[in-house]
């Protein structure tokens, strides 16, 4: 017994580096997981408070840059009331959105980063304003990430910018979708994913959301076409994407929640439960 | 004595780790070059001071600079390994003298300086790159990620030595 406590008071060094280090990988891999409902980190409440209170501070600093933005916004929306068969009607989107199936919030984001490998957004809205796992976020030009934690004040998004994130995007007039990747540095520059050589595209062309997943409604504006080439081992387009929104300078947001996304994923369930 | 020593330890613990995660954190040099000065902490903390002190401080630190930079343990991982590793790099740079508590590190000499601060910063850094990508894939990253953030922090370290260090010339 004797011994035993002499190794412990002798080792008593390597084994708190040993126990906190174990610890802190164990926060790692948690962090990795995509779906945590117990999570310690920006959306915690002291560290979120603090967060907000820091972004209170600095909120000053780009009001006019924010407000040229928002103006911009609000030119684009005016316009498609105006003209509503020329914008609506406009590109390949079959429908325009039904209002009643799409849930909108407001949000600022309070911490955002993009100069890591994953990089995630927290939002000053959490659950009691209404905001749950899986809604979209979008900036006033375009898709910016998808809500993965919720606490009862704020809210993190794991951003486009992060190498886990898969985003269906297809093309606004040729429908030929494929996954929407960030291999890392550059947060101008994403990867798209499985289009085939024999899609007519070119640089320039405009990427949307896809209708297919329940996340997104369909059409909301994602990036543009910067680079694309063609590799001769497989049959598929190499393709650089720039994102509208400029990840570096985000602080208006929206979430949006498809209403109808419940009853899609019950009846692919039960269809998936009734085939097997 | 003591006492004062041990105040401007915890005014450096929360000095640096305020510093990282509302300034140092937004720099973003060439957009994804970041310094990660707040180990300076570990690599100043007195060569006679409490081991087991310095390893619990360590990842309280990393700790803080995780939760504010959504990271899981990444910075606690890297900061409690090379506060539990610094007797090494201490040993490796300036030999075995500095058990006897005649050296401190800001007016020794240039090169052991040097030797001692790349080597303590280099390891957090691939240390802590390689944790955050947690895929041996992206080792390209991981490696310039890592050279280019420990040029930088190291900068920063050894320009804070001269700054507040003077008098001890």
């Amino acid at each position: 017994m004797q011994q035993i406590i002499d190794f412990f008071i002798r080792n008593k060094n390597f084994l708190l580096f040993a126990l906190l280090f174990v610890i802190a990988l164990q926060r790692t891999r948690s962090a990795h997981s995509f779906h945590q409902t117990r999570y310690f980190g920006s959306t915690h409440a002291i560290s979120g408070a603090f967060l907000n209170w820091k972004a209170s501070l600095t909120n000053y600093l780009d009001l006019m840059e924010q407000n040229e933005l928002l103006a911009q916004e609000n030119k684009t929306l005016r316009a498609q009331l105006l003209n509503p068969i020329n914008t609506l009607g406009k590109g390949s989107v079959s429908e325009p959105y039904h209002f009643d199936h799409v849930a909108l919030h407001s949000a600022k984001v309070i911490n955002n980063n993009f100069h890591k490998t994953k990089n995630q957004l927290t939002l000053d809205q959490g659950r009691l304003d209404g905001i749950t796992l899986d809604m979209g976020v979008l900036s006033p030009q375009g898709v910016i990430g998808i809500v993965t934690h919720v606490s009862d004040h704020y809210a993190l998004v794991q951003s486009i910018l992060n190498t886990q994130s898969r985003i269906v995007a297809k093309f606004q007039k040729s429908q030929h979708f494929g996954t929407l990747v960030w291999e890392g540095r550059d947060p101008g520059a994403m990867q798209l994913l499985e289009i085939p050589k024999i899609a007519p595209i070119a640089i320039g062309d405009t990427l949307v959301t896809d209708g297919r997943s329940t996340i997104f409604p369909e059409g909301l504006p994602i990036g543009r076409v910067v680079a694309l080439t063609q590799e001769t081992s497989n049959d598929y387009y190499t393709i650089t994407v720039a994102p509208f929104t400029d990840m570096t300078s985000i602080k208006h947001v929206y979430t949006v929640q498809r209403n109808d996304a419940l009853e899609i994923l019950t009846l692919e369930q039960t269809g998936e439960d009734g085939t097997n | 004595m003591g006492q004062t020593n041990w105040l401007s330890e915890l005014g450096r613990f929360f000095l640096v780790l305020l510093l990282q995660v509302l300034l140092l954190n937004h720099i973003r040099l060439f957009g994804y070059i970041n310094p990660y000065f707040y180990i300076y902490f570990i690599i100043l903390y007195p060569l006679t001071g409490n081991r087991t002190l310095l390893i619990l401080l360590s990842f309280l630190l990393g700790f803080g600079v995780d939760l504010f930079s959504d990271t899981g343990g990444v910075h606690a991982a890297a900061a409690v390994f090379i506060g539990w590793a610094r007797p090494l790099f201490l040993k490796f740079s300036f030999g075995v003298s500095y058990q006897y508590n005649t050296i401190k590190v800001p007016s020794a000499p240039l090169q052991q300086q040097l030797i001692y601060v790349v080597s303590i910063v280099f390891t957090h850094h691939l240390l802590l790159f390689s944790l955050e990508a947690f895929a041996s894939r992206h080792w390209a990253l991981i490696l310039s990620n890592t050279l280019s953030s420990s040029l930088f922090t190291s900068l920063l370290i050894m320009g804070a030595f001269y700054l507040f260090s003077t008098k001890n010339k």
